[in-house]
């Protein structure tokens, strides 16, 4: 560390981190309320994980090892750069591995592996607010939360089942916290609503734009909105990932050729690579393996 | 002329030796107490501010407090060079109106004044509440309490020792006015202990 001014350790000034801390230990203390708070510049644009970056900013210590994922990979653009934008500013250790990581900052992903008690998860919200879209005045979205007046989303809900005959809603699945407030967990996929349910790790949400901290503390009810007669359901895959053969996973698809050539793999790099390590092979892999 | 001098050599000395450090590790120990209520967590770092103020609420004060938070003060902090500490160090505004502070500290011993005369955030912004520093003689100890809620993984028990008689009834007060309502932060020594306004408590039955 000694060589790194340490005045503006992980890019923010001492102020600014106060200000952010003070918003995430409210957050924390009221579940899935959207804490305001004083949004800085950052290096990047809005829509890059600007939000996340400032909650790691403020949390990130010389002892931490942080693992940043982009839809469940640690090598693509989102990631790789505020991987390395934390290593540049705190000279953070960083990491691919799931649990070797204290602080994962996600961009629409929950890793597979069930995180522990000395992790934090930290998610980049476009959007915080769930009724935004059936709602667009503050004034009222906030008036809403105030009254505990979810109507509007169910009757969303309902619409969806009316026109498609199921909830369409496959992600940013509105959850309830605590029973109190409603939450978008983020544009994951609905796949890793239950993983936010009762977790391990405490999970903290930042939105850059919108100026919005909020968090869900560990061991905490986290409900996706659902009716009796159409309860909520997560997606499944009919074929494992081809590379590792995982089952119960979220699988992304990946386009091999023109002719309609295709596999799907697990979204998450590491837990795939982690299996492929122990010996599990997909039936791609072992074709390929059969070739060769 | 002495004991002024006094006054202001107390008031400059006893910060943080490497801030930027230290406050992180004293808000990752308040971070993970806050969302894990119950549970005590070593500051990892202290300071020393004047008398009658504890090493980790001073630490908690160097924290969070700034220009933006007033700061509340008990009546014996109020008299001690407790203000000009927090003044040079953090700037944070001392007043003396419960309702518009940010921060409350109280010391060991200290009269903990009802938690609703404090600021209890509105139903559109519960986040506007204050957050109590009270330091007690130990966070075990005294008479049991069962904790329950988020953070909580089933139930956990507390035992801090030295809060006022009332405290259950004045937390239950707390907790009935959810999402509005204040949240504390328990000192003793150097440790912390959190119930942030989620928190249920009954006393233990044995």
């Amino acid at each position: 560390m000694t060589d790194l001014a340490t005045y503006n350790f992980a890019y923010l000034d001492e102020q600014t981190k106060r200000m952010i801390r003070r918003a995430i230990l409210k957050a924390i203390s009221i579940p899935g309320y959207q804490v305001p708070f004083a949004s800085r510049e950052m290096p990047m644009p809005y829509g890059w994980g600007t939000g996340g970056v400032q909650v790691t900013a403020a949390i990130l210590g010389p002892k931490d090892v942080l693992k940043v994922i982009d839809q469940g990979a640690d090598d693509t653009t989102n990631a790789v750069s505020i991987r390395a934008f934390f290593q540049k500013v705190a000279n953070v250790a960083v990491t691919t591995k799931t649990r070797e990581a204290t602080i994962i900052q996600t961009r629409h992903r929950i890793p597979e592996e069930a995180l522990t008690a000395g992790q934090t998860l930290v998610y980049q919200v476009p959007i915080p607010e769930p009724l935004r879209f059936l709602e667009p005045r503050e004034t009222e979205t906030r008036k809403m939360h105030a009254l505990e007046e979810y109507g509007l989303m169910h009757v969303k809900l309902y619409e969806d089942i009316a026109r498609n005959g199921h909830i369409a809603t496959t992600y940013a699945y509105p959850v309830k916290v605590e029973g109190r407030y409603v939450m978008d967990p983020s544009p994951t996929p609905k796949f890793d609503n239950p993983k936010m349910h009762m977790s391990e790790a405490l999970q903290l949400f930042g939105a850059g734009r919108e100026k919005r901290i909020y968090a869900v503390p560990p061991y905490t009810d986290v409900v996706s909105l659902d009716f009796e007669d159409h309860p909520f359901e997560i997606q499944h895959f009919d074929k494992p990932c081809a590379l590792c053969g995982a089952e119960q996973v979220y699988l992304d698809e990946v386009v091999l050729d023109d002719k309609g050539g295709r596999m799907f793999v697990c979204s998450d790099t590491d837990h795939c690579e982690d299996r492929r390590e122990h010996g599990h092979a997909g039936h791609l892999l072992a074709q390929q393996e059969a070739a060769e | 002329m002495g004991a002024h001098t006094e006054i202001h050599a107390s008031a400059y000395a006893g910060a943080f030796t490497d801030p930027v450090f230290q406050s992180q590790s004293v808000f990752r120990a308040l971070m993970d107490a806050m969302a894990r209520p119950g549970t005590i967590m070593p500051l990892g770092a202290s300071v020393t501010p004047p008398a009658p103020l504890g090493a980790g609420a001073g630490a908690i004060a160097l924290t969070l407090c700034d220009d933006g938070t007033p700061v509340w003060l008990t009546n014996t902090l109020v008299q001690s060079s407790v203000p000009a500490w927090l003044s040079f160090h953090t700037s944070a505004p001392v007043t003396d109106i419960k309702p518009d502070a940010r921060f409350v500290f109280i010391e060991a011993g200290g009269i903990v004044p009802g938690f609703d005369q404090f600021a209890l955030g509105t139903q559109e912004y519960p986040d506007r509440s204050s957050t109590l520093v009270i330091e007690i003689a130990a966070l075990t100890g005294g008479p049991e309490f069962v904790a329950a809620g988020p953070g909580i993984k089933d139930e956990a028990v507390i035992s801090p020792k030295g809060l006022p008689d009332i405290f259950l009834t004045l937390w239950t007060e707390n907790r009935a006015l959810f999402p509005r309502g204040v949240d504390l932060i328990l000192v003793a020594g150097t440790d912390v202990l959190c119930l942030p306004r989620t928190t249920k408590l009954r006393r233990r039955e044995v």
